[in-house]
């Protein structure tokens, strides 16, 4: 690109945490109207190249330029004022506050310390109305909107200290189908009218849906940048990695067993409505829907997490109806939470206490532990998992998400669970893990094992499933083998249609 | 431990980082000592500060705020708070003075006022789990209901228990010269059920699970862990520990059960787990970090009056110094 047309321009950007080089040579440049994907595996620096951009931290070497001026922020205060807004992936939204002073928090319009509310409406109102949101009631709570919602009146902010530049992190993350197709249109919208956005994701089917340019970052530097149009999706992953895939969804083969596990008739107190299905040894089973059609909820009440109204399940080890995870563990159940950070984990805890916390037993003695005991089976089973990790007593919240998922599953494999039930297992980890992550389902399953998959991520439960069903509003509408699938059928019945 | 260290890096290396990490928990409690015996040295040529006399008062000042800091220790890290801490301790030490008025026997009269404790710590965990109140809540008035139960019992005065044994009075008194003892039998049971609590926090089923719900409930919850159970049980704990605090402020006393005991304690506890590493937040806590905490408190103090320091003052120093001590913990916590 000529350079005297970027909007934004990075040369050469380098960062270091003690020993850590996080940026190592980061070069890449903004057009006005344009939407760039920046793709990486996780640690690959984009978080240490978006707090550069915010403002969060500066650079120890390279220029960074806005619009011709060089552009060096002392705060993240600073980089909005100029122009450079951040929608993070968490959102930043203060939830008892009103949709109106989110959308101004930190840029208020006062005179002598009072709020001016009619300017600060009309303000509010005119950066929704861009997004087309402008009947949005200001006087609401953000915290009671749905995340979607929450997540534009973050970009509202954005507009009303007018940004020229947009940096949206892993924004679909916990948006459903149809939210992100909103969410995309607006973000084309944005474009057009002259903002140019860095949009940073996983999801590379999402990246060539809406990006023009794409800049991958590994191991600190920029290795790879170009037209989308022009590059395949093995490309962009080599590049990621740095190394040959193979192949993203790699195959075991398994063979489907006596049933496991028979489901009728299953009403939770939230949702599902009267599930009816049967699993069985040797089975992976994805489950695909928009947000809020129950899928969560299916696994949750399996697992005795949410209240179960109506029905009964059944299988082998004694399984029951389920009443309490404790009862559902004993049972040979096992649930990885899509909270990996609020529920699937105890960040507080070591990797032993972490991995061994669903079953003690193995090493206790009338209620005492033996710790030695208990660090070389949590070793055997980070070698088992090619999990990084220094030793079993380092504080899990040093590893990286990936490999903090790892933990996360080896937990069932340390309580020997035969049904496994999996909550977007993959979801915000890197290439090379996920694809770790699927050979380890399929061998799971070709020891005889069920899983449950549930996943937004449709080409993943397209690849590793040998059975999909498709909830819509909490009722399970269709359930076939994966052949009988193709992506634009499951969309069809998962919009209701 | 060194298990931990199985990575890479020198053995020397190695065996000074640990040295360092195990020692780094006593330096608040070196550093305040030291200045005290430093001003001594300078201000006051005819006095040491650490004369054999100010050393059995801290230890006896310890022992009460000590045993307190064990039972918080355990209900930090298991997330939770107790501000009835003070008026458990009151309610034991009434519950012991009418016990032996009564003219039960001196063991008798010492496990039912701790099973009390125990039986109103309990309650207060039966509350928090079964209205889903947060801890704070709950024990802020059960603080009151137990005063106030307390001094309805003591009909609002001190109870004399002139028949107790001597072995109840000489609790908390130092022992003969000479003696092997060197401190007195309340710092020694201290320190054994520090021993004891520090075991089941890192060895036990029961521990791991404190730990697992104070760093993350809905996760404990997903792990199967009994929740309410294990909560109620620590509460419990909590107050058998103070039970016994409640027994020692009898001994302090001279035999007496004084209803209005213990007021402000549960600050000083909360304050010395804080500095010995536990997290309001849940999920971190350490026995021997609450007990060098409570330590640092009581020497704080004694060294205050030993430098003359004025009662206002006074205050406004160990204020400051329990924010700094905590903020000095932090810093090390994230450096490490």
């Amino acid at each position: 690109m000529n350079s005297a047309a970027a909007l934004l321009e990075l040369r050469d950007i380098a960062k270091r945490f003690g020993a850590t080089q996080a940026l190592d040579g980061v070069s890449l440049a903004l057009a006005p109207g344009e939407v760039h994907a920046l793709i990486g595996e996780n640690g690959a620096g984009k978080s240490t190249l978006m707090k550069v951009l915010a403002g969060v931290e500066s650079p120890d070497a390279g220029e960074m330029r806005l619009a011709g001026e060089r552009y060096a922020p002392r705060s993240p205060a600073a980089a909005r004022k100029l122009g450079v807004a951040m929608i993070h992936q968490e959102l930043a939204i203060a939830p008892h506050l009103s949709v109106e002073a989110n959308v101004l928090l930190g840029a208020e319009r006062t005179s002598m310390g009072v709020l001016r509310r009619g300017e600060q409406r009309r303000i509010a109102r005119a950066a929704l109305a861009r997004l087309g949101r402008g009947e949005l009631d200001l006087e609401r709570p953000a915290g009671l909107l749905p995340i979607a919602e929450q997540q534009i009146v973050e970009i509202a902010r954005a507009l009303a200290s007018s940004a020229r530049v947009l940096v949206l992190d892993e924004p679909t993350s916990s948006l459903g189908a149809h939210d992100v197709a909103r969410l995309f249109s607006l973000v084309r919208e944005l474009a057009a009218s002259g903002l140019a956005i860095v949009y940073i994701s996983h999801f590379l089917e999402e990246v060539s849906a809406l990006c023009t340019r794409y800049t991958v970052l590994r191991d600190g530097r920029s290795v790879a940048s170009g037209l989308l149009a022009e590059t395949s999706h093995e490309q962009l992953v080599r590049h990621m990695v740095g190394r040959e895939m193979g192949e993203m969804f790699p195959r075991v083969p398994h063979a489907r067993g006596e049933a496991l596990l028979e489901v009728r008739g299953l009403s939770g107190s939230k949702k599902p409505e009267e599930l009816s299905f049967t699993l069985h040894r040797g089975e992976i089973l994805g489950l695909a829907g928009l947000v809020g059609a129950g899928r969560s909820e299916v696994l949750r009440c399996l697992y005795g997490l949410d209240g179960v109204v109506a029905g009964s399940v059944s299988g082998a080890r004694g399984l029951r109806s389920p009443t309490t995870p404790r009862a559902s563990i004993a049972a040979g159940l096992g649930f990885v939470s899509e909270d990996r950070k609020g529920e699937g984990l105890f960040l507080d805890l070591s990797l032993a206490d972490n991995l061994c916390a669903t079953a003690l037993e193995p090493f206790s003695r009338g209620g005492l532990l033996s710790l030695r005991r208990r660090d070389l089976r949590v070793r055997e089973r980070l070698a088992d998992l090619r999990c990084k990790a220094r030793s079993p007593r380092q504080a899990i919240r040093e590893l990286s998400g990936g490999n903090q998922q790892k933990v996360a599953i080896a937990r069932l494999l340390h309580q020997d669970a035969e049904i496994l039930l999996l909550d977007e297992p993959t979801r915000g980890i890197d290439v090379g893990t996920k694809a770790e992550i699927y050979r380890w389902i399929g061998e799971l399953a070709s020891r005889g094992k069920a899983v449950i998959l549930v996943s937004s991520y449709l080409p993943e439960l397209m690849n590793v499933c040998d059975t999909l069903g498709v909830l819509c509003r909490g009722r399970l509408v269709a359930l076939r083998p994966i052949e009988e699938w193709t992506r634009e059928e499951v969309m069809r019945l998962a919009v209701g249609a | 431990m060194p298990s931990e260290l199985d990575g890479s890096g020198s053995a020397r290396g190695n065996a000074v980082r640990w040295l360092a990490a195990a020692l780094a928990p006593f330096l608040g409690l070196v550093l305040v000592v030291l200045a005290f015996w430093i001003y001594g040295r300078l201000f006051k040529p005819d006095a040491t500060f650490l004369s054999s006399f100010r050393l059995a008062l801290i230890a006896k000042q310890t022992a009460i705020v000590g045993m307190g800091a064990l039972g918080m220790t355990a209900i930090i890290a298991a997330g939770g708070i107790d501000l009835s801490v003070g008026s458990l301790l009151a309610l034991s030490s009434v519950c012991l003075a009418l016990g032996l008025e009564q003219g039960y026997p001196a063991y008798v009269a010492v496990l039912a006022a701790i099973a009390i404790a125990a039986l109103g710590g309990a309650l207060n965990g039966v509350l928090i789990t079964s209205l889903r109140l947060v801890p704070f809540i709950v024990t802020l008035g059960t603080m009151l209901f137990f005063r106030g139960l307390a001094e309805r019992l003591a009909d609002q005065k001190k109870i004399q228990a002139a028949s107790a044994p001597e072995w109840l009075g000489t609790l908390l008194d130092p022992p003969a010269r000479g003696s092997w003892a060197l401190v007195c039998d309340g710092v020694w049971i201290v320190l054994v059920l520090g021993v004891l609590l520090a075991l089941v926090l890192n060895r036990t089923v029961f521990g791991r699970r404190l730990f697992a719900i104070g760093s993350s409930e809905p996760t404990a919850r997903l792990c199967g862990v009994p929740v309410a159970a294990t909560k109620i049980q620590v509460y419990a704990l909590g107050g058998a520990f103070l039970g016994l605090a409640g027994v020692f402020q009898f001994a302090e006393l001279n035999k007496q059960g004084d209803p209005t005991a213990g007021a402000g304690l549960e600050l000083e506890v909360i304050a010395a787990v804080v500095i010995g590493g536990g997290s309001l937040s849940g999920g971190r806590g350490s026995v021997l970090g609450s007990l060098l905490g409570a330590s640092m408190m009581t020497t704080l103090r004694s060294g205050c009056v030993f430098a003359e320091v004025s009662d206002p003052m006074q205050k406004m120093w160990i204020g400051a110094i329990i924010v700094g001590a905590v903020a000095v913990d932090r810093f090390r916590q994230r450096a490490a």
